[in-house]
């Protein structure tokens, strides 16, 4: 089976292999290559207002080809509407968006048609089999019978359903539909696939499958847009994040570099009573870190090497240290309190 | 909207309604052939002749209507609402390269065959009830289908506005109800007093069924051809408000 797939995405229509590779590696702003370099999505100026409700304010980024973005943010900071803004489901108030250098939404009928959507929602057809839901997806698509009986094929086997090809769909479970959803996205061979939260509610088996089906199709080239709140599956799948807050983009780059920049290398996380995390909190002062205190717990975000930290805490109490990641940073950057109450 | 497109939407839901199509037509076609048991048959038997016909031959031809008006609405309310929030069709539908005035269009072109095929049913099914149509009948259907245009489209009105299942309540009960019994189904428009007559004659059904009588049995009395661009002329309208309003929905 796995010989199979791996001819399968031979056939995939190659959009300049080594070039997808270079850009993916390098920053936006880097040389240009070619005339694959062009951004697939670029968005100056984006603002969403819902009447009063300022939704999305002035957004602009861009996504260049072969990239994979990951589009972060707190529940109702504005990912949503955004991705929302580019499949035209929301109208723009203000600003531009650009995809395939084609305008948005005026040439809306020809950009979705290179186009992959992997929505939140399960919106199968919960009536037909899983064969049938890629049929009548392909139909929309208008892609010849034929040609849509080979994609099918292809599609099934890559994602593991062929053995499932005439379930009805509430016979499926959550991850075979979290599959389904994938495979249909792909029924048109995107050059940009729109994910969100493409693993939520799915247990590691399926997560990881579907992470390692998203890298493959990340090494031929595939564009990507990630929204997720699983910041390891962004860290994973991710060259480029843009933080969302509020409806402003807080910050975007590549997620290693902002973390070393916001947060720092390493961060401890100590726990203990107030009175010894006040002592701690004193003598951690001298090391280039940055502390916060939530609760009981202290987390101490070291900018460098300072092996001074350990010495202090190897007196004792319960410590833990690892390299700081995107949920650090995340955090740093939207804070901590629920957005939602 | 890109030419025919809308005709993948039409073959989305009969790929489903293959999967249920008994219980579809039995819930389709159960009230008017009750009804024209109960009424045609049971009523009709002590009834003098009404217009020249017998009882049963004068409701026959408005309940083949009645048949195409249900099927119609009833599709683009309850199946197209379920298609719109619970199933969330539509919103898959428009991430690919179709657009609103597709999915509206699908839909209520869909509604409309399947009222058509409820007509055509509802004719075949009346020589079992000693009633045979004349060969005219041939021409009504290309009317039906208009017919099942316009109610699809309320019904796809009605599912633009609806929050819930129970909104339809309204429509059933103070639409398609009161059309179902006062547009010249069971009794003739054209003996009632001349204001009363005005009004019945404005409902949306009324020129269908009168319509209806005429090719059912190739009796032509009455002016045609303003019933058939009146009928036109709402459709296109309630196709339109449909569109737009189902855009309101869609996009926000």
């Amino acid at each position: 089976m796995l010989v199979r797939e791996r001819e399968w995405w031979h056939d995939w229509p190659s959009m300049g292999y080594t070039c997808a590779m270079s850009q993916a590696i390098s920053q936006p702003e880097s040389i240009p290559c070619g005339t694959n370099s062009q951004a697939v999505v670029s968005v100056t100026g984006l603002t969403k207002r819902f009447g009063e409700r300022l939704v999305v304010d002035k957004i602009s980024f861009s996504i260049h080809r072969g990239q994979c973005v990951g589009f972060l943010g707190p529940n109702g900071a504005g990912k949503t509407t955004c991705i929302n803004m580019l499949l035209g489901l929301v109208e723009k108030s203000a600003g531009e968006i650009r995809i395939f250098d084609l305008e948005a939404p005026r040439f809306h009928r020809e950009i979705k048609a290179r186009i992959g959507v992997v929505p939140q929602a399960d919106s199968l057809d919960p009536d037909l089999s899983v064969e049938e839901n890629l049929h009548t997806y392909a139909g929309y698509f208008r892609i010849p019978r034929r040609l849509a009986r080979v994609r099918v094929e292809e599609l099934l086997h890559f994602f593991a359903l062929h053995n499932r090809r005439n379930e009805i769909i509430e016979h499926l479970s959550g991850g075979q539909r979290r599959r389904l959803l994938l495979a249909r996205a792909l029924i048109n061979q995107p050059e940009l696939l729109i994910l969100d939260e493409p693993t939520i509610g799915l247990d590691p088996q399926a997560r990881h499958l579907i992470w390692e089906r998203l890298e493959t199709l990340q090494e031929q080239g595939t564009t990507m847009l990630l929204t997720s709140h699983y910041l390891d599956e962004v860290s994973r799948l991710s060259q480029q994040v843009l933080i969302l807050d509020h409806g402003h983009v807080v910050v975007q780059g590549e997620p290693r570099q902002l973390i070393t920049d916001f947060v720092g290398l390493e961060v401890f996380e100590v726990d203990g009573t107030p009175s010894e995390l006040d002592g701690l909190q004193a003598s951690f002062e001298q090391c280039n870190a940055t502390l916060e205190r939530v609760g009981d717990k202290l987390y101490v975000y070291a900018k460098e090497e300072c092996s001074r930290l350990e010495k202090i805490l190897s007196g004792g109490g319960s410590w833990l240290r690892r390299p700081a990641n995107l949920e650090d940073l995340f955090i740093q950057l939207t804070g901590r309190s629920l957005r939602e109450t | 909207m890109n030419g025919f497109s809308f005709w993948t939407i039409w073959l989305r839901n009969g790929r489903v309604w293959k999967k249920h199509i008994l219980a579809t037509l039995i819930g389709n076609l159960g009230q008017p052939l009750l009804f024209l048991v109960a009424m045609g048959y049971g009523l009709g038997r002590d009834m003098a002749p009404v217009a020249g016909l017998t009882y049963l031959q004068f409701i026959a031809p408005g309940l083949v209507a009645s048949a195409v008006m249900y099927s119609a609405a009833l599709e683009t309310t309850y199946g197209s609402y379920t298609r719109l929030t619970v199933q969330k069709t539509y919103e898959a539908i428009l991430m690919t390269p179709l657009g609103v005035a597709d999915v509206v269009l699908g839909e209520i072109v869909w509604g409309a065959s399947k009222g058509l095929l409820a007509g055509i049913i509802m004719l075949l099914a009346l020589p079992l009830f000693g009633v045979v149509p004349s060969l005219w009948v041939v021409a009504l259907l290309p009317m039906l289908f208009i017919s099942g245009m316009f109610f699809s489209a309320c019904g796809m009105i009605m599912t633009a506005l609806a929050k819930n299942y129970d909104f339809f309540n309204y429509f059933t009960s103070l639409v398609i109800t009161p059309l179902f019994l006062f547009s010249g189904i069971f009794f003739p428009v054209e003996s009632m007093s001349p204001p009363v007559k005005g009004v019945l004659e404005m409902l949306p059904l009324t020129p269908i069924v009168s319509l209806a009588r005429i090719l059912s049995y190739g009796r032509f009395g009455e002016p045609i051809l303003l019933k058939i661009l009146g009928s036109l002329f709402a459709t296109g309208c309630a196709v339109c408000l449909a569109g737009y309003l189902i855009r309101r929905r869609l996009i926000q």
